[in-house]
């Protein structure tokens, strides 16, 4: 058991390098700012909350067309994060499905199976919490709960054919070695359907952007589920297990869970009720990254509208731009993107000729006929803010 | 790194040093009122208090209460019912 005495030092060694990045609307008479703060080995993020660490990217840091390790933002549900030895740190797979349970060191899993690599958003369920309205509790992350990265590692599949995998396998239940504060408290542990684990894109990631995984990103070794939300991909990954029968912890049947049959994307059957399902794939999504709601425009100088699309996977078809809120629509450019569980790139030119305020709406359809909407999906967690983003540009 | 570079390197890190102070949880103040310290010791057990502030434009007394009860009964918050009564009632007239 990790004791807090080490997690607070690590947040206590904080640093503050700007006091406002922005502000937001805080109760009825009081605004607070955000704050920029640097945990160890990060440049500074918008902080959300100490203990446990949950920081988020600041949108100039997600103009890349692959988020920056030391800027990828931090989520965490329980505040006891050990610094994993990656020489001591051993993968454990198990379970009641598996033939011949395996004990894997980071050496073993390097050297045993197919090193592979893949481009994907990780995206966090709960990004842009703090848009919604209603309002929902929770972290009150705006755009940059999300970041896009070159994730390399084996797949999960070839560690769990060497295990050897049961016909009765239902689950895959994954545990990292974050902890409670409390005993009490329920430890952070998901579970996957096997077909999703056993999917060839679903890794066991060491390295992100050809570097190894930040400590606050799950080092050495996380889950990467490319296409579903982050709360699947479980950091500093310690156990996998192969079960017969549904996972019945806090975190899979009582939290991440939306409204059963609202949204689209893959469902999760072994989890599912009449009430509620288990959040899953990434929501057709867009960012515009180049300009913010409310910036100025030079007059006559050239400009171009830039940001992000990317989708649960079947990647993106098209981008489009309304002057006109969504009574017409003109193609953006879209740009290659690496995978289809990458984000995509696209740009549009602006007309900076005449003087004025103008308002450019942007929205994306996925190769699979999704397209963003205009409405929220209302859900008490807040999640899956995917709506048509609309900004306001002055031109002067 | 040419000198001018290196010099701008300098003086902000000076300046990052500058504002490096009370960059921890332990700076975080809640508002003055009844009961503010029992509400710090209790929450700050498991997590730091700046989820206070944080879903302050969210929850009224209603969802207050409706948290502190998800703190006790989901998380296992070491909490009395009547402490739990007073973080409520705190939490209800200041965020």
């Amino acid at each position: 058991m990790i004791t807090r005495r080490r997690v607070v030092a690590g947040s206590a060694g904080a640093l503050l390098l700007a006091g406002v990045a922005g502000s937001r609307a805080f109760g009825a008479d009081e605004t607070i700012a955000d704050q920029l703060l640097a945990l160890p080995g990060k440049r500074p993020l918008i902080k959300r909350s100490f203990r446990p660490p949950n920081f988020e990217t600041p949108l100039a840091d997600l103009r890349q067309q692959f988020t920056a390790n030391d800027a990828f933002f931090v989520r965490y549900h329980l505040a006891s994060i050990p610094e994993v030895d990656a020489r001591t740190w051993r993968l454990r797979v198990a379970g009641a499905s598996v033939q011949r349970p395996l004990e894997l060191s980071l050496d073993e899993l390097k050297r045993s199976f197919e090193h592979v690599k893949l481009a994907a958003v990780n995206q966090c369920s709960g990004n842009r919490r703090g848009l919604f309205t209603p309002r929902a509790g929770g972290v009150q992350w705006t755009y940059g709960a999300m970041g896009n990265a070159m994730w390399g590692g084996v797949r999960l599949r070839d560690v769990l054919n060497r295990a050897g995998v049961s016909k009765d396998a239902l689950e895959v239940v994954l545990d990292g070695a974050d902890q409670q504060v409390l005993p009490a408290t329920p430890d952070f542990v998901k579970s996957v359907p096997v077909d999703r684990a056993l999917d060839e894109h679903t890794l066991i990631a060491f390295e992100m952007n050809g570097r190894p995984l930040p400590h606050w990103n799950g080092a050495p070794a996380r889950l990467v589920v490319p296409g579903w939300t982050a709360t699947y991909w479980v950091k500093h990954l310690t156990s996998i297990r192969v079960e017969p029968k549904a996972f019945d912890g806090f975190w899979m049947k009582s939290a991440y869970r939306i409204p059963t049959a609202r949204f689209a994307g893959a469902r999760f059957a072994s989890q599912e009720n009449a009430e509620t399902t288990p959040i899953t794939e990434i929501m057709i999504n867009s960012l515009v990254t180049s300009h913010t709601d409310g910036q100025r425009l030079d007059r006559g100088r050239p400009a171009e509208l830039a940001g992000w699309a990317w989708d649960g996977g079947s990647g993106i078809s098209t981008v489009e731009t309304s002057l006109d809120e969504g009574r017409s629509w003109r193609p953006a450019t879209l740009g290659e993107a690496p995978s289809a569980y990458s984000w995509h790139g696209f740009r549009v030119p602006l007309d900076t000729s005449k003087p004025g305020p103008q308002r450019i709406s942007v929205r994306a359809t996925g190769r699979n006929g999704a397209r963003q909407p205009e409405q929220l999906t209302p859900n008490p967690a807040g999640y899956h803010h995917n709506i048509i983003q609309t900004l306001t540009l002055e031109v002067a | 790194m040419n000198a001018p570079l290196r010099c701008l390197a300098v003086l902000c890190s000076m300046l990052t040093a500058s504002l490096a102070l009370g960059a921890s949880e332990d700076t975080i103040e809640l508002h003055d009122a009844p009961d503010r310290d029992l509400v710090a010791a209790r929450c700050s057990i498991c997590h730091s208090v700046d989820y206070v502030p944080m879903n302050a434009p969210v929850f009224d007394r209603a969802g207050w209460q409706k948290s502190v009860r998800k703190m006790i009964d989901a998380f296992g918050a070491p909490i009395s019912e009547d402490d739990a009564k007073r973080i409520v009632e705190y939490l209800g007239n200041n965020y």
